[in-house]
Order: C-alpha cells, then sequence, then structure tokens
C-alpha cells in the first residue's frame, strides 16, 4: 500500500509537479513513459514519489516515446489504470500507436506538455504537437495554468474510463510557461482526489484469465468502416456529456468551475479572439483593458476541450460577435490555421455575418504580449465596423523582419 | 513456478489441448503454426500473448474471428515486445494492489514476431524489455524474410538468397550480407535463456520452451521457420526442408544461459552438406550455375567456421 502525502491547501507548484500529484493520487497502476523536455519533469517527480513509497503501481522507464505508449497500450489491454507523459519529438515518434490506443479502445491518459517540433529545433511552447495530436481520436483538454493541469487529470481519468466512452485523454499544458511557472495550486487530499476518480472498473482485460480476449485485430474492407465511424460516433457523442458531469461534479467538490468552452467577457462582445494554453489568460486581461480604455467590447473563448471539437457550444458563443480573431500557435503548413478551421466549420451554417481572420503567433515558445493582443482586438474592432476584412486573412503577430501575410 | 506438461510422444503431443487453433488462414506448410503449438504446449499455464504485425498476426486475427484460445494482442510492426511487456508491468501492478481476478494463477508471457519485426523494426523496442528485465519470453518466427509483404530482404535474410529486394540477376546474386547474429546480441543483454530451435526437432524444442519459461526475466527463442512461400518448396516439405537445415548445421540447435554458458542441444549423427540445404530451395537456384556456385563453398567454410565456434565455447565453458 502506497503511503499518502500531506498537502497543504495551497501547494506552490508548476504544471509539471501538478501532473505528477495528480499521476499519484489517482493510483495508476503502470505509468510506462520516457523523459523529453519540456515534460521530463513530470516523470522525475512521479520515479521520486515511487522511490519514496508514495507510488505501489509499476513505474516503466522505457527505451523510447513509442515504446512507452506501446507498454501503455498492453498495460491498459491488460486492465489497469495507465498514464504517461511527453513533448514535442517524443509525441510525434509516439503517432502511430496514439492511433492503435485509440482505435483499440484503451484509456490512457498522456500529459502532453505543448512544445514545438523541429525542424529547426526548438525546446520551447507551441502547439505544433497538441495539433499533430488531432485527428489521433483522443480526447484532448488543454490547461492554461498549473491549476488546470492539476484538475484537468482527475476529469481525463473519470471520463476515459468511463465505459461509455474508453478513449484515451490527453492533457495539455504549455511548455515551460505552464510546465516550469510555479504558481499557487489549490489541491486535494489524497483520498478525496482518488474518490473523484473511483477505483479503475476493467473491461475486456486480458488478465482475466477465464475470459481470453483478442485485442487489436485486423479489418479489412469489409469491417474497418463499421469500427472507425463507431469510435468517432462516441467521440463525438458520448464524450462531451460526460466531461461535462465530470465539469459539475469536480465543482460540487472543489467550488472550481470549468467549461466545454470558456467564454470571457462574452454575453455582449462585439469583437472576440479564441485562443488555447496559457494566452487566454494574457487574452483576456487585455480583453478586460480594451473595454475600460479603448471602449472596445472585446471578449475572450478559451479551448478547453479541443477534441472532440465542441460545434455547437463554439457556435453559440461566438453567434452575435461581429468579429473574430483566430490564434493560432502552430504554423498551419499551407493552409489557415487549425483554429480558424474548426472556428469556419463551427459557424458556416449559421446565421453569423462574423469577420473572421487568423492569426499565427507564437512559434517556438516567441511571447505574445498585451501589446500584440490590444493589436489584434483594434484589427477585429475595424473588420467589425467593415463589416469585412480589413487585413489579410492570415497573419504573424510578433514575426521580425518584412510583414508576411496571406489571402 | 510454473507447471510443466509431461509429454512423452509426438501423438500426445499432438492431440494436447490447443490453444492456438488451426482455423487460421497461414499457407499449407507453414512453420509458423507448427511451431507456435509447440510453444503453447509446452506449458499448462495461463498464457498472455502479443504478436507483431506480420504473417503469424495477419493469419489468426482478422475480425470476426481468432484463432486465440488465450488473450492477445496486436499493436503494430514493431512493439509485439512492448505490448506483453506493458501487461506483464500490469500483472505485477495488480499482484502488488491485491486486484488479480485469478490471483492462484500466474500467466506467462509470449510475444512473436517475424525476423523482420525482431531482427530489423522491433529491434530497439525488443532490446528495451530485455534491459529492463520483464519476465516473458520473446520468440521470433525467423523464416528471413518478409513473407508477410511478398519476400523482401530483411537483416535475417543470409547471403545468396534471391528477396524480391535483393533479387538475383545477370549481375547480382542476391542478398550480399551475412545474416545478423541475433542470438549473440539477445545473450549480451545477460538474458536468463536465450536459444535456437527448429519445429522439426520438437522434442529438444519443448524442453527449451520449458526452460524458457522456468527462467525468470526476458527469454529470448529464435525458432527456425522454413516458408513454403518465400524459400519456395513444396507445401509438404516444411519437415523434411528443416531437418535438412538443423542437419546440415546451418541452423545449429544451441542454448545460451545467462549469456555466458553455451550449450550445443543437438549433434547431428550425420552432418549433410550444405549444398543439399541450398540446393531444395527455390530461392538458392541461381547459386547452382557456373558463375556463382563458389558461394556455396562459401557458405559451406562459413556454416562449419560458426559450428567451431559453438563448439569451442561450448568446451571452454563460455
Amino acid at each position: 500500500m502506497a503511503d499518502t502525502m500531506e498537502l497543504r491547501d495551497i501547494e506552490v507548484w508548476d504544471g509539471n509537479m501538478a501532473a505528477s500529484h495528480a499521476l499519484r493520487q489517482v493510483q495508476v497502476d503502470v505509468v510506462a513513459a520516457y523523459p523529453i523536455t519540456p515534460s521530463t519533469p513530470i516523470v522525475e517527480n512521479y520515479a521520486n514519489f515511487t522511490a519514496n513509497g508514495y507510488v505501489d503501481g509499476e513505474f516503466v522507464m522505457t527505451e523510447s516515446e513509442h515504446g512507452a505508449m506501446s507498454c501503455c497500450i498492453g498495460a491498459a489491454a491488460a486492465g489497469g489504470r495507465v498514464a504517461t507523459a511527453t513533448s514535442s519529438q517524443g509525441f510525434a515518434l509516439m503517432v502511430e500507436t496514439l492511433y492503435s490506443a485509440s482505435g483499440m479502445r484503451l484509456p490512457i491518459v498522456l500529459n502532453v506538455v505543448n512544445r514545438a517540433i523541429g525542424a529547426p529545433l526548438n525546446v520551447n511552447g507551441d502547439h505544433s504537437d497538441m495539433y499533430m495530436g488531432r485527428d489521433s481520436g483522443w480526447i484532448q483538454l488543454d490547461s492554461y495554468c498549473p491549476q488546470n493541469a492539476y484538475d484537468l487529470n482527475f476529469i481525463a481519468f473519470k471520463v476515459s474510463e468511463d465505459h461509455d466512452v474508453r478513449l484515451p485523454a490527453m492533457v495539455h499544458q504549455d511548455g515551460f510557461m505552464t510546465s516550469h511557472t510555479a504558481q499557487g495550486v489549490h489541491t486535494l487530499p489524497d483520498d478525496v482526489a482518488f474518490k473523484f476518480v473511483g477505483e479503475y472498473k476493467p473491461m475486456n482485460d486480458m488478465l482475466d484469465l477465464d475470459h481470453p480476449v483478442t485485442h487489436g485485430v485486423q479489418t479489412e474492407e469489409d469491417w474497418h468502416f463499421e469500427h472507425k465511424a463507431r469510435q468517432q460516433h462516441a467521440l463525438m457523442t458520448a464524450v462531451i456529456p460526460k466531461i461535462e458531469a465530470a465539469f459539475d461534479e469536480f465543482e460540487k467538490l472543489t467550488g472550481r468551475r470549468y467549461n466545454i468552452v470558456e467564454s470571457y467577457n462574452m454575453e455582449d462582445a462585439e469583437v472576440a479572439v479564441v485562443c488555447m494554453g496559457t494566452s487566454v489568460e494574457t487574452a483576456r486581461e487585455v480583453a478586460e483593458e480594451m473595454r475600460s480604455t479603448h471602449g472596445i467590447k472585446a471578449g475572450v473563448v478559451g479551448i478547453r476541450v479541443f477534441r472532440p471539437w465542441p460545434l455547437e457550444q463554439i457556435a453559440a458563443v461566438l453567434k452575435d460577435v461581429k468579429a473574430i480573431g483566430a490564434l493560432d500557435r502552430s504554423s498551419p503548413h499551407g493552409t489557415v490555421g487549425a483554429l480558424f478551421n474548426e472556428i469556419s466549420g463551427s459557424l458556416f451554417n449559421t446565421d453569423t455575418k462574423a469577420v473572421l481572420t487568423n492569426y499565427i503567433y507564437g512559434l517556438g515558445g516567441r511571447d505574445l504580449t498585451k501589446a500584440h493582443l490590444v493589436s489584434i482586438f483594434s484589427d477585429l474592432k475595424a473588420n467589425a465596423d467593415a463589416g469585412k476584412p480589413t487585413t489579410p486573412l492570415q497573419q504573424y503577430i510578433g514575426l521580425r523582419g518584412p510583414k508576411l501575410s496571406f489571402f | 513456478m510454473s507447471e510443466m506438461k509431461k509429454i512423452k510422444n509426438l501423438k500426445d503431443f499432438s492431440t494436447s489441448a490447443d490453444r492456438f487453433e488451426g482455423a487460421n488462414l497461414l499457407c499449407p506448410g507453414c512453420a509458423h503454426s507448427i511451431i507456435v503449438r509447440e510453444v503453447l504446449n509446452a506449458t499448462n499455464d495461463d498464457l498472455i500473448l502479443a504478436a507483431s504485425t506480420g504473417c503469424l498476426e495477419v493469419c489468426t486475427a482478422v475480425y470476426p474471428y481468432t484463432s486465440w484460445d488465450a488473450s492477445w494482442i496486436h499493436i503494430g510492426f514493431e512493439n509485439g515486445s512492448s505490448a506483453v511487456a506493458g501487461a506483464e508491468a500490469m500483472y505485477k501492478a495488480l499482484k502488488t494492489k491485491g486486484r488479480l481476478k485469478q490471483p492462484d494463477r500466474v500467466p506467462k508471457f509470449v510475444a512473436f514476431g517475424g525476423d523482420g519485426a525482431t531482427y530489423d523494426i522491433g529491434f530497439q523496442w525488443i532490446s528495451g524489455c530485455f534491459e529492463r528485465g520483464h519476465n516473458m519470453m520473446y520468440v521470433c518466427l525467423d523464416n528471413e524474410v518478409y513473407a508477410n509483404t511478398g519476400g523482401q530482404r530483411s537483416s535475417s535474410t543470409p547471403i545468396g538468397a534471391s528477396a524480391t529486394t535483393t533479387p538475383a540477376g545477370r549481375v547480382s546474386y542476391g542478398e550480399k550480407k551475412n545474416k545478423k547474429d541475433m542470438m549473440a546480441i539477445m545473450a549480451a543483454h545477460g538474458a536468463p535463456y536465450v536459444a535456437q530451435v527448429a519445429p522439426n526437432k520438437w522434442k529438444d524444442m519443448v524442453a527449451k520452451i520449458q526452460k524458457g519459461f522456468a527462467a525468470e526475466g526476458p527469454v529470448f527463442i529464435n525458432a527456425m521457420s522454413a516458408c513454403t512461400t518465400e524459400w519456395k518448396f513444396a507445401p509438404e516439405d516444411t519437415i523434411s526442408i528443416s531437418d535438412l537445415a538443423t542437419d546440415s548445421l546451418v541452423f545449429p540447435l544451441y542454448e545460451i544461459i545467462d549469456g555466458t554458458q553455451l550449450n550445443i542441444t543437438y549433434r547431428p549423427k550425420n552432418i549433410i552438406p550444405v549444398r543439399d540445404y541450398l540446393g531444395a530451395q527455390g530461392r538458392f537456384k541461381h547459386l547452382f550455375t557456373k558463375q556463382y556456385e563458389y558461394l556455396i563453398d562459401e557458405w559451406q567454410t562459413r556454416v562449419d567456421a560458426k559450428w567451431d565456434y559453438l563448439q569451442r565455447r561450448e568446451e571452454a565453458s563460455v
């Protein structure tokens, strides 16, 4: 039996430490992992917990991220709680197995500490790895700060392991900005945290020796389509209600409210930016200032659930806005940004007349400053007044050298 | 300690309870199914199995059917070893936590992979599993070629074999590189038990599988799997080709204990020429021409040298 740890009500933790404690508190049965910056401290902290008797599950340090997720899949199929962590290049190496995990309907929680993907090699935070995972069939929850990284892990286990869902889940946090920035984090006592997620309930577990099961079969044109359609159906219909229910229960337990879409000052907003990660908090601060000092009714839509994409909730929150800026922290490489596309898809068959433009920012850890956001909100106001784009469709924010833009 | 079957004779063995069903899609004459049955039938213990992508996998688990009457998992081409290692880690965790459904039963963890999945693409994963010391057996079904995808060379393909990516032609005798010595590499991991087996020598094979199951830690079995399709011999000749392989010493049968103690487990009464082994297979047909005949002599020299080496190691007890 693992020892419990006495935590202060508020601990000063960075996002990595917050995630490590969440893994410890839910008593993960198998963590198989490979270290990579900036997620490394998650597994280092977990190794420390293990070395000091706070973990009684297995901790497997593999030879690669691909090996880590492969072990996680074998462990999850065997029938128990499984988690790991990674970033960037390691995430890219895992991608093949991410599709396996979701296609095999195995609950696994993956903490992704977002980082750019080379070349050029870069260790800092952007959303390239998160975007790379968006077609992999995983649930993707996004943190804006260490507190979120802690809380969303509990949500992720609860939803992922639900027998109506049985899909793996990623909890994202921004590399360094969240992962290495210490803040006050409200904690749950070990027993309370565990009880919220509950005992793992196995299903189709390989270790039930009286009921052998075959995992990871082959299907061709005869059955592949039916499998993938059902997987997509579960992701699109079962997950959002389960997350909402988990958010409600979590609020009752902690007083902390999470929403599928985190809207800020959106009730009467004329212009809005849509963004993810740490940028949400900066954008909220600037939106407040735009109202008080510039007289612009600015709002912010933070994406909390990136996959499954909450089409209806996004359409609802943006329906009365006149101009929207989609802020993508990843190079789209050949099209508009992913958020721009998703928002377009959410609004296209609605009555909205909103002008939508796209900003690429923060690549490789480049700061998004308040001044940048002031200029974005000012652009959006001009678009709102003109009723059409007054700027190029896709612009870069914070880029040095000649001004580059498209469309 | 595992429960070992008492096997008296081949009839006894071949009618033993089967957890690998005859209903599968492997080619008639494929040695894979013979080897898999021999491995599974060597124990009465529960089994948790994995397979890497390959002939065995695509022929035994095509939805909605399965040939496996034991828990089985497949993820990808390179990671059958890690899949079973993950399951083994979960077994340990649930044992520690008292959550096993059948706590009195101790399953064996076995991964199967072809030589492509073992010598080539899955090498890193296997090495990782062995270094970490998972309590598992890895069985390489070594047919010396990517048979599932139509006969491309692997790093197990021997010199002079014609494969689709190293075809014999007017100016080429086929594969140019010698087969990777996977036995030595796996023994160098310090694995408690490493053995080479062949389906025709079933008593030798069962004894080794049972030794492997009794060992604590990762066990590597390299099983010669004669491939009727890619080696190009008639399906009914699988066992006689296997006999040629073991009796010509192209596939010597031996074991390495704890990475240090090498024992030869089969000494043919009459060692036959390597030429006879090569001549029985279409993949070496082009060697029997004036242009390439010198390679047959080189083959014999190489096989003799390896046999000498194995004997010297056995004598020196290293």
